[in-house]
């Protein structure tokens, strides 16, 4: 054989290796918008377009980001304790995180969604909720603070929560692992069929003072309740739950929940049953015990009580109530379009998106298409009979869809990592996206809105993977910013995010900015241990209790210098900030205290609990760089062996020495 | 037999010797949650590459679990590879043409054999579905190809021989190479009545 032989031998080899390849397809790659950079961009100064509220997930918190930019402003401490910002720490904010297990330092804040007003968010509030020990909270969007926790009876696990009715008349929250209802509960597991129910309950929301109060709870069959959306427009007066474990399985979920080809969205006439609540036909339950705790702006504390008391409707004892629709596969999102008239089914195993139709629901009803059998009770709408349409091979995984202002549709999808676009009426995949990676919620500004504002779309992205610089085996969960304005939705940003975000909102900047407190008016302080002034500053023994009347303002604690201190005395610092000046915090810590430092906003007064373990001089000083002379602003504290007879002492400056 | 064919033959046995070593197929998986791919290597006498995480995302599925104690090839395999590596040896020292003829068809008969069993290898698991399995898509089996790229569900599998597959491969052409030279000459031989032998 010649060379030219063995070249052609070689030649044909090689060709048929390469041709092995290129049946291969390619990955989409990384497809960033050209100019992404420039329409991300805000110059320094300038502000962005949107609030962006992302749940912080298993860190128990909620974030605050800037939209386009991705900019984090604050982490909002919620569930969880923040020794950064005294949250929980604090004698002040140590009731809020109270439940009737007693003090929970953490939490798994799983969604957020806003306070509305004829369906629009009206920059009030936004209501978060906690997964594992069942509560609702509400953010005050004036101050970015916690103002109220209340903790949920008969649930475990509030998952299928804070969603809010269209005037946030009431905020839902729905167990996920039906349990037995409480003081019924030490029951054999296996007999899960027979003992464990559901519970959905129904969270009054105060107009004016956004106070939480739990009108009355439904009961129903133990089903677990994933997501849900309240009717808007014309299918107000409605709520659609997606319901999974239709089953009720009660161990290896992974395999026993996944059994039924469909499983159910709930449809529950909530008008209806506010009536028969107001009317007297639900029965009281005296065996719960739930907390309920508020932060009051002006005493600048929580209150922490237990109440043992809500009222409950057993959903199958009438039959108006409740309704269910079955949908393919383990359900997460159910999700009501812009006009109310679509529910919006995401499979999480499924195949197919159904969408069903309010108005052919409302006919199936009143014609009693119903199945043959009822599911424990509650009459199942023939599928066929509520459903407007299937989107066919939109991907795989579909879990949650919102709605821009133009009647499409974005889905994410969790198994096959995209964001599909497609139109509500026609049912037609328009454009998908992939995610960077393994997307769960996605979030449309205003997408659950009866107008959405549209423009961005986010993506929140369970696996990061190779997308950032490495941090060891722990790596952030992301947000992925797309412009949807044009018939391509667009990649424009990734940016990390803090815990994992479930789910998000975000709000017009100008809705909420103007309004944004500067200052706590320190004559509004209604603090039973506020400092009015630095004269007033002092410290006085109550027998082994010891209050410290403190005060801050540039640069310079008052008082500085204590004495007298004894072992075995619990030491509180109260101390007020007096600066009425905006971006003006002082921050205050003790060397060894079992504890985490103050942060004292301008106006407030806070509390720190220290109990000395030794005798000796203790520094304190302010933690918060106020001023050019913030090093200096420090002080001792002197602590003696019990019984000592150095008296109580304590002044700033040479000047005023007191006794 | 032409002495380079001889030297063709020891060249294949020893690298038949080095097949034994080295990974034969490979069957690489792509997801975007796996933008740095999951690969399963076969090799003669085992499994390697990302067998755990294969076997953690295929229960999803229902999918038996991959391991290689379940197959009697990984005990047989290296033996079969090193008989033919000495086969190779021992036709390219005797030298007789007709040994050649011998094992190419052993040969070949062994690559089609080891490709029936690689399919039905490959259907079973993809189609052998644990009715329990939390997915379940109708008329959906994941089976993975032969040869080539397929997509199952959100992953996309491209299977292909590896190193030791390619020269399993190169082995079989330089044989048949051989055997159709030794063919060749053999007819001109018995045309010219000479013996080159």
């Amino acid at each position: 054989m010649k060379l030219k032989q063995y070249l052609v031998l070689s030649l044909a080899a090689a060709t048929m290796a390469t041709s092995f390849q290129a049946c291969r397809p390619k990955g989409a790659g990384n497809a960033v918008t050209g100019d992404a950079a420039q329409r991300t961009y805000i110059p320094p100064g300038q502000y962005d377009e949107f609030y962006n509220f992302v749940s912080g997930g298993f860190s128990g918190q909620m974030s605050v980001y800037g939209l386009p930019s991705g900019r984090l402003f604050r982490v909002i401490p919620v569930f969880s304790v923040d020794p950064e910002k005294g949250w929980g720490f604090s004698e002040e904010t140590k009731p809020m995180l109270q439940t009737s297990h007693g003090f929970v330092p953490w939490d798994d804040l799983h969604h957020i969604e806003s306070s509305f007003t004829d369906g629009m968010p009206d920059g009030k509030w936004m209501f978060a909720n906690s997964n594992n020990t069942p509560r609702l909270a509400r953010i005050n969007l004036q101050t970015f603070r916690t103002d109220e926790i209340i903790e949920i009876p008969n649930t475990g696990g509030n998952h299928c929560s804070p969603f809010t009715t269209e005037n946030s008349e009431y905020v839902i929250a729905a167990t996920r692992f039906s349990v037995p209802p409480d003081g019924e509960g030490d029951v054999a597991i296996d007999s899960y069929k027979e003992n464990f129910k559901g519970h959905i309950s129904f969270v009054s929301v105060d107009k004016e003072s956004g106070e939480f109060d739990i009108a009355f709870q439904l009961k129903t069959p133990g089903l677990n309740f994933d997501l849900s959306s309240a009717g808007k427009g014309v299918s107000n007066g409605w709520l659609f739950i997606s319901c999974y474990n239709s089953e009720q399985a009660h161990t290896l979920l992974e395999v026993n929940a996944s059994k039924n080809d469909k499983d159910f969205i709930m449809a529950i006439n909530w008008k209806k049953a506010e009536e028969y609540f107001k009317a007297g036909r639900g029965k009281k339950q005296t065996n719960v015990r739930y907390a309920h705790n508020k932060w009051d702006e002006h005493t600048h504390s929580a209150t922490h009580e237990i109440k043992t008391e809500v009222t409950v409707l057993d959903i199958t004892e009438f039959e108006d109530l409740a309704y269910l629709i079955p949908c393919p596969k383990s359900p997460h999102g159910a999700d009501v379009s812009p006009t109310g008239e679509y529910i919006v089914g995401s499979g999480k195993l499924a195949a197919l998106i159904p969408v069903f139709s309010f108005e052919k629901l409302q006919n199936a009803i009143s014609n009693s298409d119903f199945e043959s059998e009822r599911y424990d009770g509650i009459p199942v709408v023939k599928y066929e009979s509520a459903l407007h349409g299937e989107v066919e091979k939109p991907g795989l995984g579909p879990l949650h869809t919102e709605f821009d202002e133009k009647g499409n549709a974005y889905t994410s999808f969790f198994v096959s990592s995209e964001v599909v676009k497609w139109n509500i009426e026609t049912l037609e995949v328009l454009d998908r996206q992939p995610t960077y990676y393994s997307v769960g919620h996605l979030m449309v500004a205003g997408g659950n809105s009866k107008n959405p504002y549209g423009k961005y779309l986010v993506a929140y992205n369970k696996i990061t993977k190779d997308r950032f610089l490495p941090t060891g085996p722990e790596l952030c969960h992301s947000a992925q910013l797309f412009d949807i304005s044009g018939d391509k939705m667009e990649l424009l940003l990734d940016f990390p995010t803090i815990g994992e975000p479930h789910y998000a909102q975000a709000l017009p900047a100008n809705l909420l900015m103007d309004k944004s407190l500067q200052i706590y008016d320190i004559n509004a302080n209604k603090h039973p241990y506020k400092t009015n002034g630095e004269a007033e500053a002092k410290v006085v023994r109550e027998g082994n209790i010891v209050r410290v009347y403190m005060t801050t303002i540039r640069s310079h604690i008052t008082p500085d210098v204590i004495e007298g201190i004894q072992m075995g005395d619990e030491v509180y610092f109260h101390v007020t900030n007096l600066e009425q000046d905006w971006d003006m915090p002082h921050g205050f810590a003790i060397k060894g205290a079992n504890n985490s430092e103050l942060l004292i906003m301008p106006g407030e007064t806070t509390t720190l609990k220290w109990v000395p373990d030794r005798t000796g001089i203790f520094p304190f000083y302010c933690t918060d760089f106020c001023s050019a002379l913030h090093q200096e602003m420090s002080g001792y504290v002197r602590v003696s062996p019990k019984g000592s007879s150095t008296p109580i002492k304590y002044y700033t400056g040479e000047s005023k020495p007191t006794t | 037999m032409t002495s380079a064919n001889r030297i063709i033959l020891i060249v294949c046995s020893l690298a038949l010797a080095a097949v034994i070593f080295l990974p034969i197929w490979r069957i690489e998986l792509d997801a975007a949650q796996y933008p740095e791919g999951l690969e399963l290597k076969i090799y003669s006498n085992k499994l390697a590459g990302n067998v755990e995480i294969i076997n953690g995302l295929n229960h999803y599925i229902g999918m038996k679990t991959l391991h290689a104690d379940d197959f009697i090839e990984f005990t047989v395999l290296p033996y079969i590879i090193g008989f033919f590596a000495l086969s190779f040896l021992a036709v390219a020292i005797s030298g007789k043409r007709k040994w050649v003829y011998v094992l190419f068809a052993a040969f070949l008969l062994f690559g089609i054999v080891a490709m029936v069993d690689f399919y039905r290898w490959l259907y079973d698991y993809g189609h052998d579905l644990d009715p329990n399995a939390p997915i379940i898509v109708p008329g959906m089996a994941y089976q993975p190809p032969l040869i080539g790229f397929k997509q199952l569900l959100n992953f996309g599998a491209f299977s292909i021989p590896d190193i030791g597959g390619w020269t399993f491969i190169a082995v079989g052409v330089l044989l048949a190479y051989c055997t159709a030279r030794e063919i060749w000459l053999s007819k001109k031989n018995t045309s010219n009545e000479k013996h080159q032998f």
